[in-house]
């Protein structure tokens, strides 16, 4: 194990004191304190909605803390902006990589500040050489010509890093660097990683993946619901996950959600879905690879998909509906195998998505709810002529919003004027217009509020006890063991477990996200 | 707490509503106000209805256009496709290529004003539909491919007519042009009627809420199963077809098809769009505001004439409305999202 203290006196480079993020009445961040090290890597661990990113986005300067404060290289740090954290050293690299793809390794790595030679003009020669000895230092043997959008995710993730030791970083940060990579690539990463903390270089690595963070650091600061949860620290021997996990969790989350009863759900195979595979789309680079999925979901089940980010879980969703292009398997629908090409055909055949990004696939912002409900019906509420019938399109609507309780003002007020929860509940009525056999719902609660929350889990609970067979993907357990009947597992492509709702528990199933096989741990 | 943002961000949605859509009709009341103030015969009906009769072109048009918009995208061929479509009627009517350059109504082998009209839309229609396949499976965006139809288009037209215009229509055929019924112009009632079906099937029919869905969000829409591709070919084919219709009504008026007929018109007719307050970004906007638009250029156009502006000025004045609209239109929504 490299140590630090060769280079590092035990004094933090960043130490977070108190930090407080409000959000229109929401808190975010509520009173989280930590702190890094030279020379080490501190684990940044939590579940989605913890208030990682937001915690990121105050490190980086992207926005100010409510309160607290953060001292950096003992010195108080008031980023207004993310170039005040670069210059002091701190770089942050986003899951959303910011290379510019058009432009050469070379350029991006010395982007806004190019050598200059005579006559102020660029020198291209010092350039070159100098990119090609930078990008050695991460273990990158390419061309510093290449164009970025020639390099795979792992690639450009290392120029990054490289762009980022260039620019004599002291601190850097890692949101989720891991998620688009391949087992190989994470290794390297980690050497990578390794490499730069006997530099004396401090990171902050920022992951859901429980074992690479176990693998790789030496602290960890855990955050639940916005609050601190809790440090953790090497002791001898990697941290083991158990104690992770259960920092995680908590105890508080679980009351949260109120478990229903076990409902009896007998019915019949509604969707059989049996080695279902895609293939990368470089269209798409980022998007998870299906590895041979097999899955049945039953009418009036709910059946709950759980997996971190880049598990394959959304990509799932996509495929079945059409959204993308399938390479092998079946799927059937009432025993009739079908094949939809497009969401269209998907539609038609009786199935609905509630996607995951409802800002960017869901709704129409700028269009009215009235719009927003029946887009996914309109020849529902229309006649032989292609007329509206305005005054059934309405009623149902207002049916809707009595039975969803939708709190909204007219039916031609935009729907980018509701809050998140009203939102998700018009698009659970755009698809209950159409009455589907089948209901994908992918992180139905993501960006709703608590309160809000309970009611989707009710709305869900209820259109299974009408028959619908849904299949719910979430990546919040609390949720997950909540409205579900059964529930599987998945991490990267793959089907990991699978277990009846009552069985399971928030550790049983974050074991299974997180780790290879282990199905025999579980029992 | 949430009630009460909720509750404020309704009313200022519904005050900038009210301002988005009448903005640009009380500029409109506005100009002709201090136009009959300047020159108290801008108001005699001879001009209106002259007002009425020179913004029936473009305004025929634009009214195509708005589909097009509406969804996000752009049609910069409108103006050769014109030419085009006016050349071809002219052909059907005039039963040849030939360049008599004659005045006289000899068009006795010609196939009739129906024929030319038909001739004209279908024309029209299918350049219009050819552009959009090449925008939805091509996928080049719609500025690229309707940049190459603008050159395309003229290149048809300049090869058909040889350069020259082909003129000389009957009577029946001049009628759409120069006809009245009643005091009014028979392209201004074309231009109305034209007008009224449009907002009819983007307000009332299952395909207008279509084409709003594609221009508010086509992934969400694609995801609703709306056939997004389809949707866009057939904004682009109505563009060509009232692109035809224009063609046929300009040469009726001018009781000719000029080869360099529509030149610049793109110009003009996206210009009433955005001014009746379409988003350049799709899914907002409507028939009326491009109406209101459209007579906000042709009565600016004819007032500054009446009052003896010169072309040139004309255009910057209208160049910097239609900045001023847009800005206009943006300082709204930007105090609504605030």
């Amino acid at each position: 194990m490299p140590t630090a203290e060769a280079i590092a006196p035990s004094l933090p480079l960043l130490a977070v004191e108190g930090v407080t993020k409000r959000f229109a009445g929401v808190t975010a961040l509520s009173d989280v304190s930590l702190e890094v090290r030279p020379g080490e890597i501190l684990g940044l661990l939590g579940e989605n909605g913890a208030g990682k990113s937001t915690l990121l986005k105050i490190l980086s300067g992207v926005m100010p803390p409510s309160s607290g404060r953060i001292v950096f290289d003992g010195v108080e740090f008031n980023p207004h902006n993310p170039q005040d954290a670069k210059r002091l050293g701190i770089v942050t690299i986003y899951q959303e990589l910011s290379l510019i793809p058009t432009l050469t390794v070379a350029e991006n790595i010395f982007i806004g500040r190019a050598p200059l030679g005579r006559f102020g003009l660029v020198s291209w020669r010092k350039m070159e050489v100098d990119s090609r000895a930078i990008i050695a230092r991460v273990g990158l043997d390419l061309d510093p010509e290449t164009p970025v959008s020639a390099l795979s995710v792992a690639e450009q993730q290392l120029v990054e890093i490289a762009r980022a030791l260039s620019l004599k970083s002291r601190l850097i940060i890692m949101d989720e660097p891991t998620s688009a990579l391949t087992e190989t690539e994470v290794q390297k990463l980690m050497s990578i990683m390794g490499r730069l903390r006997k530099d004396g270089v401090a990171i902050m690595f920022v992951t859901h993946r429980l074992e690479e963070a176990s693998a790789i650091c030496d602290r960890m600061t855990v955050l639940r619901d916005g609050r601190l949860a809790g440090h953790l620290d090497r002791d001898g021997g990697p941290i083991k996950l158990p104690k992770i996990i259960e920092k995680m969790v908590g105890r508080a989350a679980s009351e949260l959600y109120a478990r229903p009863t076990l409902r009896d759900v007998a019915g019949d195979v509604r969707l059989s879905v049996r080695g279902l595979r895609t293939v990368r789309d470089p269209q798409a680079p980022h998007a998870i690879v299906l590895e041979g999925i097999d899955l049945d979901l039953k009418a009036g089940e709910i059946l709950g998909v759980a997996g971190l980010v880049g598990s394959g879980r959304t990509e799932l969703a996509r495929a079945i509906f059409g959204a993308d292009r399938i390479a092998a398997g079946t799927i059937t629908l009432d025993g009739k195998t079908i094949a939809p090409e497009t969401p269209a055909d998907a539609i038609a055949l009786g199935i609905g998505l509630v996607p995951e990004d409802r800002k960017h696939q869901a709704i129409f912002a700028a269009l009215g709810i009235l719009t927003n409900f029946s887009v996914a019906a309109l020849g529902r509420y229309s006649n032989a002529l292609g007329f509206m019938a305005e005054r059934r399109e309405r009623q149902a609507l207002a049916s809707y919003r009595k039975t969803l309780s939708i709190r909204m003002a007219s039916p031609e007020q935009p729907i980018e004027g509701l809050s998140g929860g009203n939102q998700q509940k018009v698009i659970l009525a755009r698809w209950l217009a159409r009455d589907p056999k089948v209901l994908i719902v992918d992180e139905p609660t993501r960006g709703v509020d608590v309160g809000a929350k309970a009611e989707v889990h009710q709305i869900l609970v209820q259109l299974a006890g009408r028959g619908i067979a849904i299949m719910m993907i979430s990546s919040e357990l609390p949720e997950v063991l909540a409205v579900s009947d059964r529930i599987v597992t998945m991490r990267r492509g793959r089907i990991t477990g699978e277990m009846p709702g009552i069985e399971a528990t928030e550790e049983k199933l974050m074991e299974l996200m997180a780790l290879d096989q282990t199905q025999e741990a579980t029992q | 707490m949430t009630s009460t943002t909720e509750q404020s961000q309704r009313s200022g949605i519904n005050v900038a509503r009210l301002l988005m859509s009448f903005g640009p009709l009380m500029f409109l009341a506005l100009l002709i106000v201090v136009f009959t103030v300047l020159k108290p015969s801008f108001i005699d009906p001879i001009n209106i209805f002259n007002i009425m009769r020179q913004i029936s072109i473009t305004g025929l048009i634009a009214l195509g256009m708005t589909f097009v918009i509406l969804t996000a995208g752009i049609d910069l061929s409108v103006g050769s496709l014109l030419a085009f479509c006016g050349m071809v009627a002219a052909v059907v009517a005039k039963g040849g290529t030939a360049n008599t350059l004659s005045l006289s109504t000899s068009g006795a082998q010609g196939y009739g004003w129906f024929a030319a009209l038909l001739a004209a839309v279908v024309v029209g229609a299918l350049a219009g539909g050819v552009q959009g396949f090449a925008i939805t499976r091509l996928k080049v965006p719609p500025f690229v491919v309707t940049l190459g139809g603008l050159t395309v288009f003229r290149g048809l037209t300049l090869t058909i007519s040889n350069g020259g215009p082909i003129s000389g229509f009957d009577a029946s055929m001049r009628w759409f042009g120069t006809g009245l019924i009643g005091p009014v112009p028979v392209p201004a009632i074309i231009f109305a009627a034209a007008a009224i079906l449009c907002h009819i099937v983007l307000r009332y029919t299952r395909y207008g809420r279509a084409v709003y869905a594609v221009g508010g969000n086509a992934e969400a829409a694609r995801l609703s199963g709306l056939r997004v591709d389809r949707i866009l070919i057939s904004v682009y084919i109505i563009v060509g077809f009232f692109a035809g219709l224009a063609a046929f009504v300009l040469s009726a008026r001018l009781n000719s098809s000029e080869a360099v007929a529509g030149i610049g018109y793109e110009l003009t007719v996206i210009s009433a769009v955005v001014i009746g307050g379409t988003s350049l970004f799709g899914g907002i906007g409507s028939v009326g505001g491009t109406v209101v638009g459209a007579a906000l250029i042709g009565v600016l156009q004819n007032g500054l004439q009446f009052n003896n502006v010169s072309s040139y000025t004309q255009s910057i004045v209208i160049g910097l409305i239609l900045i001023l609209a847009v800005a206009f239109d943006r300082w709204l929504k930007s105090r609504v999202r605030r």
